[in-house]
Formats: C-alpha cells, structure tokens, sequence
C-alpha cells in the first residue's frame, strides 16, 4: 500500500486542471435535463471536452480515449468535479453501455458505436424498465423478432433517463414466448427510427429528465445486437455492475459538496446547535470513505479483481450519504432552505430533489439489500 | 498510488485469522469466562511463537520491524475472536513506546511479557495485574513501573475479559516525556481495527443463525426484514474498512489530516461494530438475548472500545479541526502537511 501519488499521477492532476481552468465555462449551463437547448449545450461540451482528448481518458486511443488507467480516471474525475465542470449528459453511453461495448461487443461494433460517444455525437439514453418490470427487470415484455439480418422492436419502455432528447437507445428485448431471464437480448436502437414515439415525463424538479417509449416494429439491423442472442440477461448484469460499482457516481462529486457544506455551515451555521456540526462532518467523512474505497476498488481491478455483489453496497452508501449530506444543507439554510435558487448559487434544493432519486433508480435501495443479503452473505432467497 | 494489501500482509492477516480461529474458540472463550480469566497460557504461547508480540518493535530490538498496517490486520483479527488476551494494547501500544524511551528495558526482551498502558485518555489501564511493566502518566512525562510498585484496584468490566485497574502510585522510573499523541493514534487505529473484526463476525454470526432457524417454515434469513438489516451492517463495515487501512498507512505523517483520518476510522469502525452486533442480537431475537449465544462478548467489547482511546467526540472534534482549517475537496483525500 502506498497512499501517495506518483510523479506522473501529479503531472497528469496538473494537466488535467490547466485544461479545465481554461475551458470550463465560467457560468453554469442550463440543465440538460431542463430544455432541448440546455442538452445541446451539454452536447456542445462534451465536443469541447473531445476537442482536449478528455472524452472518456480511460478507453483505448482507437475509440477514442487515452488508454490511462483507473487511478487516472480517478484524478481525472477529482479535477473535473474540482473545477465545476457541467454533468456528463451521456453517461449512460460514457459510464454503462461503453464499459460493457468494451467486454461484450465485436471489434466492428466498438469501431461504430465509441467514438462517436466519447465525442457526444450520439447521445445515450437506457430503455431498461417497462411498466410492469421495474425492480423485477426479468419480467420485461418488449419484444425483438427475428427478420432476416433485422429486427423488429415492439414494446412500451419507461422511466429512460435522457430519452427526451437523447440519440440512441439501448434496452432489453425478449423473443416472442421466451420467460424471464431466458430469450433476452441487449438491443439498440435510434430514437428517432420510425415507429419511435417518444413522450417525456417530468420528474418532481419540473425537468423532463426521463421519458416514456412506446415502439411498434421498430426496424434495426441484427448488428445492434451486443452479445449474442439471449444472453441480454447476463450483459444486463455486467452493465449494472458498472452502474453500481464504479463508474456512475464519482466520489469526488460528493467530496465536492462536502467541501461547500464546510464552507455554509462555516459562513452560515448556528455554533449552537452541535447537532447540526456534527452532521457536516459526518457529511465531510462519508464522502471521504466512499473515495477511499473507490480507490481500493480501482487498485484492485489493476491487479485483476472483478467488480463483485459488493458493487451494491457502494450504491447504498453514495446514495444515502448524498441525501444526508444535503438535508444537512437545508438544515442549515434553514427558513431559506425552500427557496429556488438564482443563477450562479448553490443549488442545494434542486440538488437534494435529484438525490432523493439516488435510492431508487439503478437498481432500488431494497434490491441492492437483496443482493448484499443474498450474493455477498449468502442468505436463502 | 496503490490501495492494496502486500502479499505479505494478507500473508500475516491469514496467520492471525487461522491462529485465532484454532485456539479462540467458544469452547475457550467459555472457559475462560467460568475461571475468570483472560489469558489463555497455550494461546499466548502461540501468539508470541509467531513474533506477533514484538511486531512493531524495530529489528535492532529483537523487533520485526513491520508497521501499523500489518499490526491493524492483526488487530482486525483479534476483533473477529473479541480476543480475551492484552495483546493489542500490549505488542501495538505500550511495547512500542517503552522501546521509544527505554530501549533497553528488560521487558521488552522477553517475547512472552506484556506491558500495560496508563494513558490519560483513559481513566484505567487494562491488564495491569499481569504486566511485566506499567507505562505511567503524570503531567506529560513518562515513567515505568512494576506492578509491585503501584497499587492496582480491580474495576469490573461488562467485558468479562477486560480486566480494568484504578492505579495509584508514587514513585516509579523516570523515562522523559512521552510520545503520548502517538499512543493515543495507535490506541484508536488499533481499537477500530478491531471494531472491523468484531462487527464482521457480529454480522456472520447473525447470517449463520438465520440460514438456519426456520419460522412460517423457511429460514428467517430468506425473509427481506432479516435480510435488510444484515445487509445494512455489512454495508457498514464496507466503508469503515478502506478508511481504518488508510489510516494505518498513513499514520507516520502525525499531522492533521492523518490525525483526522484515524479519528474518523474509530468513529466509524466501532459505530459498524455496535451496529452489527445489536443487528446480530436482533436476528437472533430471543436467542440473541441469552448468555449462552455469544453474540453479547461482540457487543460489549465494541461498548468499551468505543469510548476508551478517545471517545466518538473527541475524535469527531479531532476530524472538525482538519475539515474546518485545512483545504478539503477531492484532490485532498491524501493531502499531508507541507514539510
């Protein structure tokens, strides 16, 4: 164990933070969620991040990354953050489908799907639950039916993150008379193909963060298959791990906000109510710990480990100490805490709004318990 | 930057594990308890054969050397048995001081003796009765002892193998002023290296119970309830691990932020201790209750743990000090003071 960064790591953390102190806009964009104009904005950056090779720094060069290693990204990300740098409004291309292209897909799949979003040309949203299949994703009923070198798509998707105005698409199909895990394949598909039709869905901050699909003989070619056929169940999986493990929520996000919770309790708290202190630095030590265990993480996938059922416990803890840390914020705003925000303040409301999703999506609180329950002690299902 | 474990460490981790697993049993844990005691003669002889008692002890003294990281390890160990023997205190705490300021002491050439720790952290000192040696406090300076020459009065744990003492003394040997900062980090790092051990086998121990009672005719475990709560605690430890290592490797740079970093692995080690051993108790509901499950020593020594090398406030004062006059953001989560 050697907790000190080399002299490369520290030449690297001092490139990437010249980089962003002189691209990342000065003021916040809007919310890629918010409008069609805050996302292409968020498209515009990300070509800007592109532009610096910053896409995603950590796949091969020929996709478009740099080919760095993990305890790289991690700086990357600690910069990134650092310097207040706008969301990565194609995560799930960048975080989930990428990782998972880069284990499952054929050389010409990677060839035609990386490069594009890792530069932010092609945009992703997931199309992963149905109405009937949330927390119990083995029961989705979209189907994909075989025609010649195509498919054809049918199916009502729900709750896809950045599908309003997101390019592409990735779900799950089933052929036609398969059951539950079996008969399950990995699909993309362009959301603007015809028989697309896409309804967006207003979250409780107002924005139009996710959307409705409903697709009828959708047409795609056979290519947009990753894996093979019925093995979607299983590249599902792998995607989630990446989901919950490492990729989707960077402890420096969280370090960040600990870092300004200081700052408010500093210039704002009440000194009398050591109740509330304590709950900073409460914040300041989960997100802390869940850094440090993001890096034992990534140094033991340098050494070979898997990402293991252990990735759940990690999504439990960033998503409940993200919704600690910002009642802590509202606490100490007090009367103040319900008010919504000029441009260029701490949105600490709006940020509290988005963490109460944190339990709920990429897999529930209540599931992540099952797989502790279940994969990492062993319980009975 | 490398977060991992030497082969070596695991190597010495896995010793300790099987040593413990082998001579530390219920059975013995039992037998101790009825004659109380808490020494077991055959273990300790086990645990000094392999070198353990003078880990931290550096080569010149007979010592191997090692550092905090591969001592934590053990102590995590010793955790996962709630280990009745002053090991901890003695090979991790006391034996490493008294080499600092009396090298030459004739107790710390003897593998097999151990040497207790007044510290003022704490208001009693724990295994004075059998130590070779008796570190003493009085007004920053250091002195050493033997037990004849202090006056030991027995203050009874709820741990029925922490053996506490009230000590009264007059005259002992003057040894200079002592690092007592440094105890008092070794004492919390170790304490929530153990925290690690006990809320893990707290947790284990629960699974194993509720794999196997059966209630409404299946396990009690396959119910989400049970379930849940276990899964709670094992998140718990999850994320009190990384930060009791931390610490240990970066306890030599005695300034805020490794400082802070041990305050917070104590806090939150024995915080996943309590937590998994009152889980523990629960799952096993009325069983967990009962002497006779063995789930309460987990629970009563993560008690004493918890509020003896500094209690959760000050070290969550020790954590205010870093957050609130040293930079905090990302790229400082292995900051250390400017030489």
């Amino acid at each position: 164990m050697d907790l000190t960064y080399t002299f490369e790591q520290q030449a690297f953390r001092a490139e990437v933070r010249a980089w962003m102190d002189a691209y990342v806009p000065k003021s916040p964009l809007e919310h890629y969620d918010a409008t069609r104009e805050g996302f292409e904005a968020h498209r515009a950056w990300e070509a800007t991040l592109k532009s610096g090779d910053w896409g995603m720094v950590t796949w091969p060069t020929e996709y478009g990354g740099r080919g760095l290693d993990l305890i790289q990204w991690l700086i990357f990300e600690e910069e990134y953050y650092r310097a207040g740098a706008p969301g990565r409004v194609n995560q799930n291309g960048i975080f989930l489908l990428g990782p998972t292209l880069m284990e499952f897909g054929t050389p010409e799949q990677k060839a035609r799907f990386l490069p594009p979003m890792a530069s932010g040309d092609e945009i992703w949203a997931q199309a992963w639950s149905e109405p009937q299949a949330g927390s119990d994703l083995a029961g989705v009923r979209a189907t994909a039916v075989r025609d010649g070198n195509d498919y054809l798509l049918s199916g009502h998707k729900i709750w896809s993150s950045r599908a309003a105005f997101a390019d592409w698409a990735f779900g799950l199909f089933r052929e036609p008379g398969s059951e539950r895990h079996k008969g399950l394949s990995l699909i993309f598909f362009p959301l603007d193909a015809p028989g697309v039709t896409v309804n967006p869905i207003r979250k409780i901050n107002g924005h139009v963060g996710f959307a409705e699909l409903f697709l009828e003989d959708v047409r795609v070619p056979a290519f947009n298959r990753l894996g093979d056929e019925g093995q979607g169940w299983h590249i599902c999986m792998a995607t989630a791990g990446f989901e919950r493990g490492l990729m989707l929520r960077s402890p420096a996000r969280y370090q960040v906000a600990a870092a300004e919770l200081a700052k408010l309790w500093q210039a704002r708290g009440n000194s009398a109510d050591p109740a509330l202190e304590a709950d900073v630095i409460r914040a300041f030590m989960n997100a802390e710990a869940y850094a440090l265990s993001i890096y034992k993480t990534a140094s033991a996938l340098m050494t070979g480990s898997k990402i293991g059922p252990e990735a759940s416990t990690n999504k439990i803890f960033w998503s409940e100490l993200d919704i600690h840390l910002h009642r802590t914020a509202l606490a100490i705003l007090g009367a103040e805490a319900e008010l919504l925000t000029e441009p260029g303040e701490h949105d600490w409301i709006d940020d509290y709004i988005f963490a109460l999703a944190g339990p709920i999506y990429a897999g529930s609180n209540e599931i992540q318990r099952n797989i502790i329950a279940e994969r990492m002690l062993g319980l009975p299902r | 930057m490398d977060f991992t474990l030497s082969e070596e460490q695991q190597m010495f981790a896995e010793t300790a594990r099987s040593l413990f697993a082998d001579t530390c049993t219920p059975d013995h844990w039992r037998r101790l308890m009825e004659a109380g005691q808490s020494r077991d003669p055959a273990r300790w002889q086990a645990i000094v054969e392999t070198g353990f008692t003078q880990l931290l002890l550096p080569e010149s003294a007979g010592g191997l050397g090692l550092g905090e990281l591969d001592f934590a390890l053990i102590a995590e160990a010793a955790g996962s048995v709630a280990l009745p023997d002053p090991l901890v205190e003695s090979a991790g705490i006391a034996s490493p001081m008294l080499a600092a300021l009396a090298p030459d002491h004739p107790a710390l050439a003897d593998p097999s003796a151990t040497i207790a720790i007044q510290h003022p952290a704490n208001p009693f000192v724990a295994d004075a009765d059998s130590a070779a040696a008796i570190i003493l406090h009085r007004d920053g300076q250091a002195f050493v002892a033997t037990r004849d020459q202090v006056r030991l009065m027995r203050r009874d744990s709820i741990d029925p193998f922490r053996r506490l003492f009230a000590v009264e003394w007059s005259e002992a040997t003057p040894l200079g002023t002592g690092d007592w900062n440094l105890a008092l980090d070794r004492g919390a790092l170790f304490a929530a290296a153990q925290g690690l051990g006990l809320a893990q086998r707290a947790v284990d121990m629960g699974v194993a119970y509720a794999k196997e009672r059966q209630q409404f005719g299946k396990p009690i475990g396959s119910y989400q309830a049970v379930k849940h709560h276990l899964a709670s605690a094992q998140v718990a430890i999850e994320f009190a691990r990384p930060v009791v290592y931390a610490a240990a490797a970066q306890i030599g740079q005695r300034d805020a932020f490794s400082q802070a970093r041990i305050s917070h692995a104590k806090i939150v080690a024995l915080e996943a201790a309590d937590q998994a051993a009152r889980t523990s108790i629960q799952v096993h509901g009325a069983m967990g209750y009962s002497w006779e499950v063995d789930v309460h020593l987990f629970l009563k020594r993560a008690l004493a743990l918890t509020n003896c090398w500094g209690t959760p406030a000050f070290h969550r004062a020790r954590v205010a000090e870093r957050l609130f006059s040293r930079p905090a953001g990302p790229d400082q989560t292995f900051a250390r003071e400017a030489a």
